[in-house]
């Protein structure tokens, strides 16, 4: 199957409201539950509905963050599912959460969904949690940690002529100095590119402004159709969704490109019409590069405007995030189409890619 | 409006204590390929991969399927993860299910697994939270007490558990791919082994297992495989809270809501004439007689007296887990799909020596958590 199949006219779904907490790079005085339940309160209260008005709900975590198993049955506490409700989980990025909703609002008997997602990072150390992500045989026993992938790839990066260490610096320059403008993000500053590159390296050719936060942060968005769709707010549509894996095997795969994008892009249908703004989900500077050509996306393209994943990462919601803030910048009469993008696994193994449109 | 969806191939590993002859990766292939077989179909002519298994920690490696994605050609292909507790092999399957009915995909290769024998599922549910009771007794510590509830308000007799312990285990004997083949088991020999969380003994346990469950999932149009299909004619999942006061945690009402919405969609009314076999989530052996009351086969306080009169052994009317059941394989990812599986494999006519003749219409269970996550779905032989 190809992307011609999945380019059938979707029935048309709005991100009818969009809520996050403000973004730390420690949260010690809540649990999940607790994080979640202002944002899911804001969520609903924005449009002034409540969680009797959701038929489905779809949440997006790890256990691994948490460090205990089951980690998302209390969270579902925070909504308060009684009388009992429709509910999934997917071990997976909120934007995730967000394609199994939409993909049951494709079916037409129901109208809208709750999708939620939390991460918090603080309690461990993200460098031996995520190493245990790669091959249980032939690669988490040597404890690779995430930066050091990353740094593989942004090496590959430079050794093909793609990008340059100066080019990461001018990314997270940018990305924190648009992040004086987010109030929920986690690092947000103006220094010039050129004082970056004085940072030390963490891993060559990484320094330290090319890597993201490390932070607690949790989102949801309400999914609406049909009627509801134009009740509860100015519609945002979705008007493509599509994602894609590669292989693991970092060894078979050129890091340098991202065709899991490239088919998610091509399923959503980036191309069919010129993309004012791009939401994307590029922990590390230097996979912004890699994206953007994966995309299509030229320079006439807003890229981040959220300052993005260099200003607060929040692991299993900085994908969903980006939707939001996506949907955000249209419904604020900012931008007519836009598109968001999420990331899973080492060196963008997984992507995500989503279409939005005013009217 | 929905597009119809079938099952067009099964397949299942042969489930052990251990299966060190395989690494994680072998063990999904071993399913998935039987299931492309069963389908007439290639690993190409898959359009999207939905895997499902329980916590991470069971094996030790987390997001799982971003390492098997190459082992279940997905490369290239959407792959999604599914995780819903001890439901998450069914709710796996109704995700997969839910990409077909809606339109976007033609066949979708759906699995789900776990590796026990990789770590020790009890002490991975024992982890000490914050601010939470500890558990420290796996699944059965936490069951037992809503099973004494069970026994206080029906007045059901003690020998009833051990009743379905042999049941399930004499069906296993028929099953090939079922973990525990106990071919002299009978009540004494239940009777008299250890007991565990009072009142459930050693055999009234669902055993540790190694296995994978895969399906082909098919709209109409994209029809194949050596058998003919089972098409899905209701599908449902609902969630209720872990605690709360008033829940009622031996007849939970997510059950009964989600039993309602698969019995509408499905056009059932009486579930123990229409249904003609059924494969639901029993894990410990009085589960039984517990969701026949709660899936309504009976009136409340009648389960147990469905199990005593011998209704839902292999040739009673009402034929529950003709596979050996949860009690005979629990590798707990994929026992919630062995289930869907198993009543698939019914409505096809390909359940070989557990087959039960002219099965047309069949139910497919799971539940998860605290007896608050439930999956369903009824498949029939004729087009819905």
């Amino acid at each position: 199957m190809s992307a011609a199949a999945a380019r059938r006219t979707p029935r048309p779904v709005s991100i009818a409201s969009f809520a996050q907490a403000h973004n730390v790079r420690r949260d010690d005085e809540h649990n999940e539950v607790e994080m979640l339940m202002p944002v899911v309160a804001e969520v609903f209260g924005t449009i002034g509905i409540t969680k009797d008005d959701i038929d489905f709900i779809c949440s997006g975590s790890t256990d691994y963050l948490i460090g205990g198993p089951f980690s998302f049955v209390t969270a579902l506490d925070a909504v308060g599912v009684w009388p009992p409700k429709s509910e999934s989980h997917v071990e997976m990025d909120g934007a995730w959460a967000l394609y199994e909703a939409w993909v049951l609002l494709q079916e037409g008997e129901i109208d809208a969904a709750l999708v939620y997602c939390f991460g918090r990072s603080s309690p461990g150390n993200l460098n031996e949690i995520l190493a245990l992500q790669l091959d249980p045989y032939y690669v988490a026993p040597l404890w690779p940690d995430p930066v050091s992938l990353a740094a593989l790839q942004a090496r590959a990066l430079i050794d093909a002529g793609k990008a340059t260490e100066a080019d990461f610096a001018a990314i997270a320059s940018r990305s924190r100095r648009d992040a004086l403008d987010n109030p929920k993000a986690q690092v947000a500053n103006d220094i010039p590119a050129e004082k970056l590159l004085e940072d030390e390296y963490i891993v060559s050719p990484l320094r330290r402004h090319a890597l993201p936060p490390i932070t607690d942060g949790v989102a949801a968005i309400v999914l609406a159709a049909g009627d509801k769709a134009r009740q509860w707010s100015k519609p945002v549509w979705i008007t493509g969704f599509d994602h894609r894996i590669e292989t693991h095997s970092l060894g078979a795969r050129d890091l340098t490109s991202s065709p899991s994008t490239a088919r998610a892009a091509e399923g959503a249908g980036v191309s069919d019409g010129p993309i004012d703004v791009a939401e994307i989900h590029a922990p590390f500077a230097h996979q912004e590069i890699i994206l953007k050509e994966a995309l299509g996306l030229d320079d006439t393209v807003v890229v981040n405007p959220s300052g993005g994943p260099l200003a607060a990462n929040p692991l299993m919601s900085a994908g969903l995030i980006r939707i939001g803030e996506a949907a955000t910048r249209i419904s604020s009469g900012r931008a007519h189409r836009a598109v968001a993008h999420a990331t899973s696994g080492p060196c963008l193994q997984q992507n995500l890619v989503c279409v939005l449109e005013g009217e | 409006m929905a597009e119809r969806c079938a099952v067009i191939g099964v397949g299942q590993t042969h489930h052990k204590a251990k299966r060190d002859d395989v690494s994680i990766a072998g063990l999904v292939r071993e399913a998935a390929k039987m299931a492309l077989a069963d389908a007439d179909l290639t690993w190409t002519d898959i359009d999207a991969v939905v895997i499902g298994k329980a916590p991470d920690m069971f094996e030790g490696n987390m997001m799982p399927e971003l390492y098997l994605a190459p082992a279940l050609g997905a490369v290239g292909k959407p792959m999604f993860r599914v995780h819903t507790a001890g439901s998450v092999g069914g709710s796996t399957a109704l995700v997969a299910a839910h990409l077909i009915s809606s339109g976007i995909h033609k066949r979708v290769l759906t699995v789900a697994y776990e590796k026990q024998s990789d770590s020790d599922a009890m002490w991975a549910l024992s982890v000490p939270q914050p601010f939470a009771a500890p558990l420290l007794a796996g699944a059965g510590g936490y069951f037992a007490p809503h099973i004494r509830a069970y026994m206080r308000r029906s007045g059901a007799p003690e020998y009833i558990g051990r009743m379905v312990a042999v049941k399930d285990r004499r069906n296993a004997m028929r099953n090939p791919y079922a973990h525990l083949h106990i071919a002299d088991i009978d009540m004494k020999m239940v009777e008299e082994s250890m007991m565990l969380w009072d009142p459930l003994r050693y055999l009234e346990a669902c055993p540790s297992s190694d296995g994978a469950a895969a399906m082909v999932l098919s709209s109409e149009d994209a029809l194949s495989g050596q058998y003919p299909p089972a098409w899905i004619h209701g599908m449902a999942m609902r969630s209720e809270p872990t605690m709360f006061a008033g829940r009622d945690q031996v007849n939970p009402r997510a059950g009964r809501d989600c039993s309602a919405d698969v019995y509408a969609q499905a056009g059932i009314t009486d579930p123990r004439r229409q249904i003609d076999v059924a494969e639901v989530y029993v894990p410990f052996s009085w589960y039984e007689p517990m969701w026949l009351e709660n899936l309504g086969f009976c009136d409340l306080g009648d389960g147990w007296k469905l199990t005593e009169s011998g209704a839902t052994a292999f040739d009673g009317d009402i034929p529950w887990n003709t596979s050996g059941g949860v009690l005979s394989s629990n590798p707990i990812g994929a026992s919630g799909m062995l289930r869907f599986l198993e009543v698939a494999m019914q409505v096809r006519g390909q359940a070989g020596e557990h087959q039960i003749g002219g099965a047309r219409v069949a139910l497919g269970q799971a539940y998860g958590g605290g007896s608050q996550f439930f999956s369903m779905w009824v498949v029939g032989s004729d087009k819905p």
